[in-house]
């Protein structure tokens, strides 16, 4: 994580990633229709939306998990028809699930050092040792994973599995694992669902200093309009999988098409 | 204040990653070794150390092998018979055929020859889970096995169709045959499973380990976070099956001095260990030692208990016995899945703020 200057102010940054016309469907369930949008280096980009929306199916899209029958997606400068998950992975787009998906049976301390797997290269006979270069590199990266744990302030769960921690914390722990990643793409499925106030409270303000300290591109689905509001430089608004606005959380707020997908005005 | 953990505070993360950070656990892990290295070979002879010892040892160190790839790696294997019989098979086939080799590198290469089966079979089962990949393994356990039988090569082409040990050294000791010194063989088992224990837990506890649980904990998850998921259930069926190669050429040379594929090697081998690290703990190093503790020693207990101490028939007692075998791995499956090792760790943390429960 090199901190990195908030970009925010600089008006033309540049395009981290640019989906292009991009079509989704399982079946005869049209989950993205013709959808284009871009992320700039250094942004907090919202994707909104009503349920069913097709806001995670996007994100699978991005980072490899769905394909894309139609369109393109073009990350670091290079066009794709579709991304592949460890290329995703290794060429830095990190993410959370909606639904937390930890290894449950594993460790907080445990799970935000799997986040290290792609850098830590040492083979399995000095692993059986656990000397040497084996011990070396254990110690390196457990002290980025400490800097992790201090900053999200979960220090006393270090050694509980994370199966048995309340759902707030478990999201933070998500969201350690995937800083562990390093990642130039942050993807946040819904980080401050079912989270009480206090809890909501303290994710936004990790969020703000991922973005601000370490200058993670982030891109973030959330319900709550306050939230976006606060956080988001652009926002992408999503309904019945097509992009129905694109702009300032201002200039969205006062989108009519939108106002009337929030309050199901019927279309078609 | 017997175990405590609070009250250290640890100057490193260094201290921290020292294979057993509690002080009272370094010492208990030494006080067994010291008794197991010097105590018991005091006290040993054929009938301890055919009976109770070697079998012990050696199962506990087929049920490491099977942890790693059920326990920690998630992929559950019926094939353990069957990976025991090609270390069997193998150590004699390495054994007849270059008689100067020392039994350390028989015991290596038949562990090579079973990671390398293990891969095969290994291969086709990546893209499966669940019950179909219990399916497939049934099937290796049962093709290894017929081959065995079906292939006189394997078996030098003898009347019998059966294996019998030939005398080897391991450093200039004897160590196989009943003419070797059963304290040397006790020795000689133990320093090989002191060390593949040791392994098993540097690997666990370490990259390879984390890796093998993502797979077994969310694979897709893991996926996203750049572990291959072919990768690491290939190397934890080609390490789980040196494992068990390497128990299998010991059950076979050291233990029995002779061996017949289905009646050594068969199905309710398979089953035996899966249950020992049911019992002892899925995912657990010390869980395999306590699950194969209880399940060689239960019987031996329970015979005694119940032919010698309650005049029962040994039908009886046997009956029993497999009743009882059911029960408990019933009650482990639905009320305590990580098994012993599991009870072990609540007695410890209960010890740990004793006197003071809060
Ligand atoms: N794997 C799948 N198979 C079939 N249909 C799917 C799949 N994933 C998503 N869908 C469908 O695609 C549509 C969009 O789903 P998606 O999960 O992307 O919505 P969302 O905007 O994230 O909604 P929510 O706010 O409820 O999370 C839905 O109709 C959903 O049923
Ligand atoms: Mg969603």
């Amino acid at each position: 994580m090199n901190a990195a200057p908030n970009k925010k102010a600089n008006g033309k940054a540049e395009t981290l990633l640019s989906v292009e016309a991009v079509s989704l469907s399982f079946g005869g369930v049209k989950a993205i229709r013709d959808v284009s949008f871009d992320i700039k280096k250094g942004e907090i980009r919202a994707i909104i939306g009503p349920n069913g929306a097709g806001k995670t199916s996007m994100l699978n899209v991005i980072n490899g998990f769905y394909h894309p029958q139609e369109g393109t997606i073009t990350y670091k400068g290079k066009t794709r028809n579709q991304m592949r998950p460890h290329v995703a992975a290794s060429q830095g787009i990190a993410r959370t699930f909606q639904n937390v998906a930890l290894f449950k049976g594993m460790t907080t301390l445990d799970n935000i050092m799997s986040g290290r797997a792609l850098r830590m290269k040492c083979n399995i006979f000095w692993q059986m040792l656990y000397y040497g270069p084996a011990k070396k590199e254990e110690l390196e990266h457990r002290e980025f994973v400490e800097k992790i744990i201090d900053f999200l302030e979960i220090q006393h769960i270090r050694r509980i599995p994370v199966g048995k921690l309340p759902y707030g914390l478990q999201k933070r722990v998500e969201l350690g694992r995937a800083l562990a990643m390093e990642p130039d793409l942050l993807l946040l499925d819904e980080p401050m669902a079912g989270m009480n106030l206090e809890e909501k409270e303290d994710m936004c303000r990790f969020v703000v200093d991922v973005s601000e300290q370490y200058g993670t591109t982030i891109a973030l689905i959330e319900h709550d309009m306050g939230v976006v509001m606060d956080l988001a430089d652009r926002v992408v608004v999503l309904d019945y999988g097509r992009k129905i606005a694109d702009g300032t959380p201002k200039q969205v707020q006062n989108n009519q098409d939108v106002i009337d997908a929030y309050l199901g005005v019927s279309h078609d | 204040m017997l175990y405590r953990e609070s009250g250290l505070f640890k100057t490193s993360y260094a201290a921290d990653q020292v294979i057993f950070p509690i002080p009272q656990d370094r010492w208990g892990i030494l006080a067994i070794l010291a008794i197991a290295f010097v105590g018991v070979p005091l006290i040993m002879d054929d009938y301890w150390a055919n009976a109770v010892f070697i079998p012990f040892l050696i199962y506990s160190l087929a049920a490491l092998g099977l942890n790693i790839l059920t326990g920690y790696c998630g992929q559950l294997s019926l094939g353990t018979g069957g990976f025991l019989a090609v270390g069997g098979y193998s150590s004699y086939k390495l054994m007849t055929s270059f008689p100067e080799l020392d039994m350390l590198l028989v015991l290596g290469g038949a562990g090579a020859t079973t990671a390398l089966v293990g891969l095969l079979f290994g291969l086709p089962c990546l893209r499966i889970k669940g019950f179909y990949l219990v399916v497939a393994t049934l099937a290796a356990q049962f093709f290894i096995i017929w081959l065995f039988y079906k292939v006189p090569w394997f078996y030098n082409y003898n009347a019998t169709g059966q294996i019998s040990v030939v005398p080897r050294e391991a450093l200039g000791f004897l160590v196989t045959t009943q003419r070797a010194d059963p304290v040397v063989r006790y020795l000689f088992v133990l320093s090989i499973v002191v060390v593949f224990a040791l392994a098993a837990k540097n690997m666990v506890r370490g990259r390879f380990g984390r890796m093998w649980m993502a797979i077994r904990d969310m694979d897709i998850a893991a996926e996203l976070i750049g572990i291959r998921p072919y990768m690491m259930k290939l190397t934890a069926f080609a390490v789980s099956s040196f494992y068990i190669g390497v128990a299998g050429a010991l059950i076979f040379a050291v233990w029995l001095g002779a061996a017949e594929s289905g009646e050594t090697y068969g199905i309710d081998e398979s089953f035996l260990v899966l249950f020992m690290i049911i019992v002892g703990g899925l995912g657990s190093v010390l869980g395999s030692f306590l699950g194969a503790a209880f399940i060689v020693l239960m019987p031996i207990g329970l015979k005694n208990l119940l032919v010698d101490g309650f005049g029962m028939t040994a039908v009886l007692a046997k009956h029993i016995e497999i009743t009882a075998f059911g029960v408990l791995i019933i009650f482990f499956l639905i009320v305590e899945p990580h098994g012993l090792a599991r009870l072990w760790q609540i007695i410890k943390e209960k010890l740990r703020l004793w006197p003071y429960p809060h």
